[in-house]
């Protein structure tokens, strides 16, 4: 089992869901996601997305728009990025999932990527704008090097794309709660239930539900639903109004207050099955 | 002859996965990719459909005013004192350029997927226009995301917009012009997919948009193709047309593909000089890579961020450029050259001068390059050009830069 396999594993038997933060490389400046990521593991987070900014995030609402662009300017390049994944990895053996846009991935190289990102001690790897379809050649690179491809699932998705991205998807699969961009929203959307109950039919992987996730009390519901919990735009926002000094006191807050919410009172949840 | 035979083994149609070559495909997320099969489906149902095609061509005939006229420009083809030169006359289409075309084809199809909520992108502004009124004339929600940069050097085309009942929504994000305006447009359809129509304006975009596009755009080649032969008995030895997107480039060149002795040269934004963020020549100057959902010939730094560009004109002002067109460099089935912004104004001038045509800026730069070749052609070659747009609209453009430099 991969490194992001066990932290899942970890979360279900302490019966409660795991946190998978999101934080950008280079924001709000440059190394500050060095100084975030034992701050998020010490709060609870089981998993640490540390996100690679681009140019064009079509995926993305103004959250992360914005940070990408703080980050651009403040000089991040995916060189850099995997600079930080490894001194995250020098002092934590929290799992990392690197996430970014396929562009800049293509043209660094993909073989050369997955063999930098592995060195890095990176587990896993999400591209957004990459679907099944056209992620043949980086779920290659990536597997023959241990790292973990994560897939995006959608409402939208057809129960023959869900059986397909199930096939071929490792790590976790990834549940878009809504239609529509990343960003934090007033509640979970409806129909959230039976979407995950579709994509359960098809995988035995565990279930992370991102977009839109922000307050206690989504995550309480997702703890229900799904095995893990994504949640970026509404730490993003939180790190962008708070001043310097008291930033990994709220990160640190915000985040035990999520897991506090993602402890399960059953000991069966309801999508709960062992893997 | 071996030289007429180089390209019959070359790839004119995308193959099941949207791609030409390595080129196209779908790199989108997840949430869009029902949507794009939808399409593909009904555009695959619809083309073979009678009533739709019946539709489409009486929509086309009174309502765009096609065939478009074939024109021998005699003064240019003095001034420029080598091949002949012939204009193919799509400024005359309705709302001033060939982007109605392909509105035209994809509202109608749009209707028949009962969409009824329009979306779009534009730079110029040209797709706009014809976006929202072609949304007019089926009564159709509208809605244009344009760059609030575009908004500010096209308020002509915005009022025209709104005149035709579109919502403009400015976009503030990135550079603020077309690149910046279709990541909104495609971040609107991911959130609305249930109930949206991306109605896209150039043969760019994820599968089955550049072959859609194209094949709605190809209505320019096919008449130039019949309106040549009947003029010089012959085919053109070169097609020439500006490429932005491509979407006009593609209507032009795709008839004439097969015809291996017809060169096709198309056009890119040379801007101020061929240096990072000064130009728009993705193919003379780019190099492979993926934006906004197919894989392509794309202006980017060494790290794999997107350029920003310039050009004189809003609508060739893309960092990157059509799939099609990046197979058929890749391929050398077309050639593409830079040519400049003086270029373009010089060709601006010299079209309204010896012919009364006032093109658009975009389509100058075919002109300018029109003229470049015909120049090193015999007087009995045929030189055929897509002059994609009228001018009116950069009329303010003209004016500034009379001000500045009298």
């Amino acid at each position: 089992m991969s490194r992001i396999g066990e932290a899942f594993e970890r979360a279900r038997l302490e019966n409660r869901v795991a946190l998978a933060p999101y934080v950008m490389a280079g924001y709000p400046e440059p190394g500050a996601e060095e100084e975030l990521a034992p701050c998020l593991r010490e709060a609870g987070a089981d998993v640490i997305e540390l996100g690679m900014p681009f140019s064009d995030p079509i995926a993305d609402g103004p959250t992360i728009q914005h940070a990408a662009t703080v980050s651009l300017a403040n000089g991040t390049t995916l060189r850099k990025c995997l600079e930080a994944a490894a001194h995250i990895r020098e002092r934590s053996d929290v799992p990392l999932v690197l996430m970014g846009y396929f562009n800049p991935v293509y043209h660094y190289g993909v073989e050369r990527f997955c063999e930098d990102a592995a060195a890095a001690g990176v587990d896993g790897l999400i591209l957004p704008d990459l679907p099944p379809d056209e992620a043949e050649e980086v779920r290659g690179a990536a597997s023959a090097r241990g790292m973990d491809l994560i897939f995006l699932i959608a409402p939208t998705s057809t129960d023959a794309r869900i059986e397909r991205a199930a096939r071929v998807a490792s790590g976790f699969l990834y549940c878009v709660s809504l239609t529509g961009v990343t960003g934090a929203r007033e509640s979970l959307a409806e129909g959230l239930r039976e979407f995950l109950g579709r994509v359960r039919r098809h995988s035995s992987l565990p279930l992370a539900v991102g977009f839109g996730v922000s307050r206690p009390e989504h995550v309480r519901q997702v703890a229900e639903l799904a095995d893990g919990v994504v949640f970026a735009s509404a730490l993003l926002d939180l790190i962008d109004r708070t001043g310097r000094d008291e930033r990994l006191r709220a990160v640190e807050e915000y985040v035990r207050s999520l897991g506090a919410a993602g402890a399960r009172r059953n000991a069966e949840h309801v999508g709960g099955r062992a893997w | 002859m071996i030289q007429q035979e180089r390209f019959r083994d070359l790839q004119w149609e995308a193959d099941e996965r949207g791609k030409f070559g390595r080129f196209g495909g779908r790199y989108v997320p997840e949430t869009l990719i029902p949507a794009l099969d939808e399409l593909a489906e009904a555009y695959e149902r619809y083309k073979h459909d009678p009533e739709f095609v019946a539709e489409l061509e009486r929509s086309c005939a009174e309502y765009v005013g096609r065939p478009t006229p074939l024109y021998y420009a005699d003064r240019l083809t003095e001034h420029a004192g080598g091949a002949k030169i012939y204009l193919k006359r799509e400024d005359l289409a309705h709302t001033g350029a060939h982007k109605i075309n392909n509105a035209l084809g994809q509202g109608l199809l749009a209707a028949r997927m009962g969409k009824r909520r329009i979306i779009a992108e534009t730079g110029a502004g040209q797709h706009g226009v014809a976006t929202a009124t072609v949304c007019a004339k089926l009564g159709l929600e509208c809605v244009v995301y344009m760059g609030s940069e575009d908004i500010e050097r096209q308020r002509l085309n915005v009022f025209r917009m709104k005149l035709l009942g579109a919502e403009v929504r400015p976009v503030t994000s990135g550079s603020r012009t077309l690149k910046d305006a279709i990541n909104e447009a495609i971040r609107d359809w991911v959130t609305n997919v249930r109930t949206t129509f991306y109605l896209i304006g150039s043969v760019i975009g994820p599968h089955p948009y550049p072959t859609m596009v194209r094949d709605f755009q190809s209505v320019i080649g096919r008449e130039a193709r019949r309106q040549v032969l009947e003029r010089e008995g012959r085919l053109p030895d070169v097609v020439v047309a500006c490429v932005g997107g491509g979407s006009n480039a593609i209507g032009i060149f795709h008839p004439f593909v097969r015809d291996e002795s017809v060169r096709l040269v198309g056009a890119e934004a040379g801007g101020r000089a061929l240096r990072p963020g000064e130009h728009a020549a993705s193919l003379v100057a780019g190099s492979v890579g993926v934006l906004h959902g197919a894989s392509l010939y794309l202006l980017q730094d060494e790290d794999g961020q997107v350029l920003g560009t310039h050009s004189v004109s809003a609508g060739l002002d893309y960092p990157g450029v059509g799939p099609e067109h990046s197979y058929l460099k890749e391929t050398g089935r077309a050639e593409y050259t830079a040519i400049s912004d003086r270029e373009a104004l010089e060709a601006f001038d010299l079209l309204c001068r010896t012919e009364g045509i006032i093109p658009a800026l975009e389509s100058a730069h075919a002109v300018a390059q029109a003229v470049k070749t015909a120049r090193e052609m015999s007087r009995d070659q045929v030189v055929l050009v897509n002059l994609s747009g009228r001018g009116d609209k950069d009329l303010g453009t003209i004016v500034g830069r009379e001000e500045v430099q009298p």
